[in-house]
């Protein structure tokens, strides 16, 4: 098992639900209560001092839970990867905000938003950023038509 | 509004006749465009005022960052749902004449991209007079569509654009709005015609992707 | 700092102060490097806050990836960051790589890092032309173009394509470089230092151009690590990271050049890191030229990668393969993968997930510029107007990456 998955584990048994370890990569499933915790740890004391990447992805309307969320951790001291995995369910897409850990995150949990319609409470400017502000729904979901609802006109 | 309405207005036809080829033969020997990059195709925009193509052969290396003093609209690229209000209000700052060329398949038809980001089409916010295909086009076939567009330039004469004076001031648009739409004596009579099917929709002609879409 | 609290924001606008205005700035503007908008609050000259407005190139790209096949969305990619496309194709193929877990030849491995660093010197060559555009010197434009058109002329003639190249594919290339390539690169690098020299004069060395970018767009270490800043922007706040270094792929480890580190955090260092590392880009191409040995281009998975024409016209399996590949595409097994590369503005990221099916489920990019961006209203507030314009250029950001 990775280091980092093991000395989380042993902080807190309850922060990790998961550990995976695939082509290279470890991924670890945060419940999504702990997710700011353990970044604030994994930030102090572990060194991943950058947020490379925060999307979200959506498994599709008939699966439970529906979406998940990915941070990819980087650390600029000893050059490796993480990433964390919060799972989250239709009925309930809410997750708090890692801004407050890593300023990156702001544009990307917005982005994460206005895409795939991922609530991140706590946020601190939780607006659409790619698509105007009256688009109709999340265009990143799988039941999106690829070509929207209707064919664009001016009118 | 302009020399073409006083010239309109006041002289007979034998002598704008006359005009038509002076007026014209200055305009397309200075052919300001306004900057309008969006995408891919404004690097190869840029590439063709460069060193080795040299726009400024053709007298339209002057690109204006402000669409009043400019002639015409290099739409260079893809133009999604959210710039194509801020494309139209640009086309109506800019004066008559203008004209408007579309730079690559994405502002042409859509190109490779058919989905609910991108207009498929600029023709469907505003007159295209020359489309240039290639994904992108090459900086030469750029200044080919210029040349193009100064043969139909030579080609026009000011009584053409008589009706597009009354269009122009009735789509001129109050900053934060769309274009208005209700629409004049001679639009509603189009659309009227288009209602049963007598004429095409001025403007709006239906890409490729619509008309698969709808048959 | 950095944006507020939208409430705040909107009370700000209630608040009729006398002394601010607001401009607002593109999405047509000629200093924003395409369709960024970007709302200023100014005090006079001065810059009190500076909120982005992106969005205005989206394309759709991300949705898009979900409906092609994995070979297919190689072409997508070259329309996302059209500076450095060829960046983009390797990030997105060594994703897809990764997944189906494909051994690439020598050679293939050794042209894709002399490409990659060919385009990176063109993508290098835009910005110092355009952010010289920006700040006022317009010849520079017209040489670095100059040098930037014989780049993509080596391109057009190995991809066939100026811009949109799409010549790595998954498991190899598109083809073999043609015959006289190699000399080509040579002849092009050997006068490639004359061309950097000519810069040096016209720029480096000039006392308006310093005066223009000392000690302005300043942003600390820690703030740049927070922000997560990464590339150029990243080595001139004094950070030693670069990941072709620090995470090597496609063999940099056995290439010797310097990583570019700057102490000065502003506008100017961001510069001479970019000017280095066209110097130490010019020395990876003269290795990766030396290394070029014949050999195959293509992994040895006839699943995957398309056969040569001539196997096509000699074997039925070839011929087969080459129809199933096209037609319904190669099954990638599911799983996930975050493959990272040092393009020419940063890290270029992509998660892929796959389910197991001929098409992806998910592909997201991580673009440099996307994440650079937002640290503009740290670095402007402050600056007067006209650095503005001069931070956008040295933050080197492309609308297409950003918006995607």
């Amino acid at each position: 098992m990775n280091e980092f998955a093991k000395e989380l584990k042993a902080e807190n048994a309850d922060w990790v639900s998961e550990v995976k370890e695939a082509l290279g990569e470890t991924t670890i499933t945060v419940p999504r209560e702990a997710i700011v915790e353990v970044c604030a740890s994994l930030k102090t004391n572990h060194g991943f001092d950058m947020l490379a990447d925060l999307c979200g992805a959506d498994r599709g309307p008939e699966e439970d839970p529906r979406f998940e969320v990915n941070y990819h951790l980087f650390s600029t001291k000893h050059h490796s990867r993480l990433r964390l995995k919060v799972i989250l369910s239709e009925d309930d897409p809410h997750v708090n905000t890692v801004s407050g850990v890593w300023k990156t995150a702001n544009w990307h949990e917005r982005e994460t938003y206005d895409l795939v319609g991922v609530i991140f409470d706590n946020h601190p400017d939780l607006r659409r950023i790619l698509l105007p502000s009256d688009f109709d729904g999340h265009a990143l979901r799988k039941d999106y038509p690829l070509r929207g609802y209707e064919p664009y006109s001016l009118t | 509004m302009g020399l073409e309405n006083n010239i309109w207005e006041s002289l007979p036809d034998v002598i704008t006749v006359k005009l038509d080829a002076v007026i014209n033969w200055a305009r397309k020997s200075s052919i300001w465009p306004a900057t309008f990059g969006l995408a891919c195709c404004a690097i190869e925009m840029m590439n063709s005022v460069s060193a080795r193509n040299d726009l400024s052969r053709f007298g339209a290396e002057t690109f204006r960052a402000s669409p009043r003093q400019a002639d015409v609209m290099i739409v260079s690229g893809r133009v999604s749902r959210k710039m194509a209000p801020v494309l139209r209000r640009i086309y109506d700052q800019m004066p008559e004449p203008k004209w408007v060329i579309s730079m690559g398949a994405c502002a042409t038809s859509g190109g490779v991209f058919d989905n609910y980001a991108i207009v498929q089409g600029v023709d469907k916010i505003v007159p295209v007079d020359i489309y240039i295909p290639g994904c992108p086009p090459r900086p030469e076939m750029l200044v080919h569509a210029i040349t193009m567009l100064q043969e139909k330039i030579m080609s026009e004469s000011v009584k053409d654009r008589k009706d597009t004076f009354e269009e122009e001031s009735r789509h001129s648009v109050v900053p934060g709005t769309l274009p208005v739409t209700e629409g004049t004596a001679l639009e509603r009579e189009i659309e009227e015609e288009v209602a049963q099917n007598k004429a095409p929709r001025p403007y709006t002609v239906p890409s490729k992707h619509e008309r698969r879409r709808s048959s | 700092m950095g944006l507020e609290n939208i409430t705040e924001e909107v009370e700000f606008l209630d608040q009729p102060l006398e002394s601010q205005m607001t401009l607002s700035m593109g999405p047509q503007h000629p200093s924003t490097h395409g369709v960024l908008r970007l709302d200023l609050r100014l005090d006079g000259e001065l810059i009190v806050k500076a909120v982005p407005d992106i969005g205005y190139l989206h394309t759709g790209m991300e949705k898009l990836f979900e409906y092609k096949k994995y070979q297919q969305g190689i072409v997508i990619t070259d329309r996302m960051d059209y500076l450095n496309p060829l960046g983009n194709n390797l990030a997105y193929v060594m994703a897809a790589e990764k997944l189906l877990e494909l051994e690439i030849p020598e050679r293939a491995q050794v042209i894709r890092v002399l490409m990659c660093e060919l385009q990176r010197i063109a993508s290098h060559m835009v910005w110092l032309g355009t952010h010289c555009l920006d700040i006022g010197a317009m010849s520079v434009f017209f040489f670095c173009f100059k040098e930037r058109e014989k780049i993509l002329n080596m391109i057009e003639s190995a991809s066939g394509g100026r811009l949109t190249p799409s010549y790595f594919r998954i498991g190899g290339l598109m083809m073999d470089l043609p015959a006289g390539f190699e000399n080509r690169v040579r002849q092009f690098l050997d006068n490639f230092l004359d061309a950097m020299n000519t810069f040096e004069t016209l720029v480096t060395g000039n006392t308006i151009w310093q005066a223009r970018t000392k000690e302005i767009g300043i942003i600390s270490g820690e703030d740049a690590i927070d922000y997560g800043l990464t590339g150029p922007c990243l080595r001139g706040s004094g950070v030693d990271v670069d990941l072709r270094r620090d995470n090597p792929y496609t063999g940099y480890e056995t290439y010797d050049y310097d990583v570019c580190v700057e102490h000065d955090c502003d506008v100017w260092a961001r510069f001479k890191v970019r000017m280095r590392e066209c110097y130490e880009s010019h020395k990876i191409v003269r290795q990766a030229l030396d290394r070029l040995k014949p050999g195959p281009i293509k992994a040895d998975a006839p699943k995957v990668v398309l056969p040569d024409r001539d196997d096509m016209r000699k074997h039925m399996d070839s011929l087969i393969h080459h129809f199933l590949i096209v037609a319904e595409g190669f099954n990638v097994p599911p799983g996930e993968v975050y493959h990272a590369i040092e393009a020419s503005k940063g890290e270029l990221g992509v998660y892929m997930k796959s389910n197991g099916g001929p098409k992806p489920e998910r592909v997201h990019f991580r673009g440099p510029s996307f994440v650079n961006l937002q640290a503009l209203p740290v670095m402007s507030e402050g600056e007067m107007v006209a650095d503005v314009v001069a931070i956008i250029g040295s933050l080197d950001i492309v609308l297409g990456e950003i918006d995607r």
